[in-house]
């Protein structure tokens, strides 16, 4: 569960000071899915960085469990990407050199994972989601939603408590859109993960449970409601 | 996954690779023919001046003529009753002296034990280098001479074998009507048994036998082959040393060209009776402990001789002069300079690329470190991905170097060595048979200060070490490259993976 308490986050940059977000407060429990909408430069993607342990708030407490990820050291927080957090990126951020098979590995060596019980678990995800046949393919030989799933089968496969996606739809067709988004659905459903999504896309915000408004730094909540079908 | 990544991502940027690897491997190949080159050269300048002072010598003890002494000076002298009067009043002499050659002089023998109980010294041999000068022929009447006197002080019965000879030429020819033969060579006295360092070092017995132990005092001859070609000698010749008959017992060649052997070798024993100087040296080959106590071992030598003159390899390589000189000139000033310039711009190029690849792979890297990578990680991904390029870049430049100095040997460049104004035995300088006294420019020469030029090969050599310098290099290279641009790259915060919305 994530537990938010008056988080500021203020960039600066030479003399201008830029404050991302505001006194925020927010309580999202194990399990949820949550959308994230509003308009660019809103601070989406600041409190995502927060939520994924990417970066710290300037003030304010984030904690995931019992970590405050505003606190912890470095390695804790590294730790935490590691085994807890899941991230799928808007750019599908496939490493371009490596295949998808090799991809999806990359996930699990920071956990120690031996190297055939790596490829098995790759092999795994990769069939879960629907590319079994192309794990041998480089990055540039996948369509969009193709890479898609290549990155939700990297994000997925060491069963993380946390995803969150940053506009997974935000480069796809509308018919790619909706395969992925069931998909996550699925995945969700089917794992019992945490499920924050960031999208400008009211159609896939409205799948979620909850859907939250950032506007200028200060987060609105629409609070839980029930998911269209 | 450490080496599956680095062998993609080599792949995948094929061309930066390639430049990399092609920048080290340049640098590698120069460096390792400059080396090469450099003991080339260095074994080339050791073979010019071991045919000088003999292989296997690390340091040379002479000592110096002292300023205004008559060392050397072949000055004949006849009494008023020498030699034999004829019908025409002409008088037939004949002379053979056996002298320290020019420029140096003879030390007391005690000195090899001297030399021998320095510090650093392994091992000693004495030598005593001469020069034999024959005078003879006839002497025109007196009368006739006084009728038309010499500029040169001959009158008297009284001739100068050496400058002066020349002297008496320049007279104008009024000392006419005689006629005499000068003829020099080199001698060597050296100590039976000790083969192994000094003259003999680089020479074999190409008939007979050798001097042992048992020809201490013996009056038996070691000549080289191509005195006994010039004077028509064998192995059982006699040879005639200021009256003493002396037995050729042995006919030495050089073992390479490089080496230059004095005319006619005796035991030192001999050579010191037969010149009157007894218990006297005029040289001492040293060989050093090691390379490294060469010069500990020179200056202990000055210390305890503070009159002699103590030479090093070192220093007499710098008398060296010729093709060989610019060839080393070349080497240690170009080529030191051209491998160092080469080196830091592909050590340039090896870092920068890094880098640029580095900040081309930002999102690669942020993306990496979300997934939970840590910079150590990352750091050995870079590390390893540029020790690797360095390593193919190593294995490159070795192919090229070695190629390269195999082609430098297969060219069989020629250099020349020249070592002047050394004060050693007249070796190849000797004086012109039948000198006519009378004639212009009739002087010879003989026992004084010689030039010595050796033709030699440049042959680079490869050893383990310069192979060593090479992958030593590449590993440098590599890790410098690597280091910095694995820090780079753990400086990357991992939001950077998602600057690309907001």
């Amino acid at each position: 569960m994530y537990t938010l308490t008056d988080v500021s986050k203020t960039y600066t940059t030479g003399k201008k000071k830029v404050e991302a977000l505001k006194n925020v407060d927010l309580t999202i429990p194990d399990g949820q899915m949550v959308a994230i909408q509003g308009p660019t430069g809103g601070g989406k993607s600041t409190l995502l960085q927060m939520l994924g342990a990417l970066d710290r708030p300037t003030s304010g407490s984030v904690l995931l469990g019992s970590d405050d990820l505003a606190k912890v050291s470095d390695a804790r927080l590294t730790q935490l990407r590691a085994s807890e957090i899941s991230i799928v990126f808007q750019g599908f951020n496939l490493i371009p050199t490596l295949t998808a098979q090799q991809n999806v590995e990359t996930a699990l060596v920071p956990l120690g994972v031996p190297a055939r019980e790596r490829a098995e678990r790759a092999a795994a995800a990769l069939e879960s989601v629907g590319l079994g046949e192309r794990s041998a393919h480089l990055p540039l030989e996948l369509s969009g939603g193709q890479q898609q799933r290549v990155a939700i089968a990297r994000a997925l496969v060491r069963k993380p408590k946390v995803l969150l996606a940053d506009e997974p739809t935000g480069n796809l067709d509308e018919a790619t859109r909706d395969e992925i988004i069931e998909l996550l659905e699925q995945l969700w459903r089917e794992q019992g993960l945490t499920l924050i999504v960031v999208t400008h896309d009211s159609w896939v915000a409205r799948r979620a449970q909850r859907r939250l408004k950032i506007t200028r730094g200060t987060v609105t909540d629409s609070g839980v409601t029930t998911p269209a079908a | 996954m450490l080496l599956t990544y680095v062998r993609r991502e080599l792949r995948g940027r094929m061309r930066q690779t390639v430049i990399v690897a092609v920048g080290l491997a340049l640098a590698i190949a120069l460096v390792l023919v400059v080396n090469a080159a450099s003991a080339g050269v260095k074994n080339a300048q050791a073979d010019v001046l071991d045919s000088v002072y003999g292989v296997g010598t690390d340091i040379t003890v002479t000592q110096a003529a002292q300023p205004g002494a008559d060392g050397g000076r072949g000055q004949f002298s006849f009494g008023s009753g020498a030699g034999t009067t004829g019908t025409d009043g002409s008088t037939t002499v004949a002379s053979d002296q056996l002298t320290v050659g020019r420029g140096t002089t003879a030390m007391s023998s005690d000195v090899l034990a001297t030399i021998t109980g320095a510090d650093g010294v392994s091992d000693a041999t004495a030598t005593l280098v001469l020069n034999d000068q024959t005078f003879s022929g006839q002497l025109p009447d007196a009368g006739t001479a006084q009728a038309a006197p010499p500029t040169g002080g001959a009158t008297g019965g009284e001739a100068d074998g050496q400058a002066d000879g020349q002297a008496d030429g320049q007279g104008g020819g009024g000392f006419g009507g005689g006629n005499f033969d000068v003829d020099s060579f080199s001698v060597e006295g050296i100590t039976p048994g000790a083969t192994a360092l000094g003259p003999l070092a680089g020479a074999t017995v190409a008939d007979g036998r050798g001097f042992t132990t048992a020809d201490a005092t013996a009056d038996v001859a070691l000549i080289s082959q191509s005195y006994a070609d010039s004077a028509t000698l064998a192995v059982g010749s006699t040879i005639t040393l200021t009256g003493t008959p002396v037995e050729v017992v042995g006919i030495l060649s050089s073992d390479d060209s490089a080496t230059t052997l004095s005319d006619v070798y005796l035991p030192i024993s001999v050579a010191q009776t037969l010149s009157g100087l007894t218990d006297q040296v005029t040289n001492v080959y040293v060989q050093a402990e090691s390379a490294d106590t060469v010069s500990a071992a020179a200056a202990a030598i000055s210390t305890a001789l503070p009159d002699a003159t103590v030479t090093t390899q070192a220093d007499l390589a710098s008398s060296v002069t010729g093709s060989l000189s610019s060839a080393s000139s070349l080497v240690q000033n170009l080529g030191k300079w051209l491998s160092i310039a080469v080196l830091a711009a592909a050590f340039a190029l090896a870092v920068l690329f890094t880098i640029s690849g580095v900040t081309r792979r930002t999102r690669d890297f942020g993306t990496l470190k979300a997934l939970g990578w840590s910079n150590g990680r990352i750091v050995r991904q870079v590390g390893v991905e540029s020790l690797v390029t360095g390593l193919i870049g190593g294995v490159a430049g070795l192919v090229l170097g070695l190629g390269a100095i195999l082609a430098l040997n297969a060219a069989g460049i020629s250099l020349a060595g020249t070592t002047g104004g050394t004060a050693v035995s007249a070796a190849g300088a000797g004086a012109p048979d039948g000198g006519a006294f009378g004639g212009p420019g009739g002087g010879a020469g003989g026992g004084q200060a010689v030039s010595s030029t050796v033709q030699t090969v440049l042959h680079a050599p490869v050893d383990l070490g310069f192979i060593g310098i090479g992958v030593g290099i590449a590993v440098a290279g590599g890790l410098l490259a690597g280091v910095i641009g694995g820090w780079r790259a753990s400086r990357l915060r991992p939001a950077a993976a998602l600057r690309s919305i907001d």
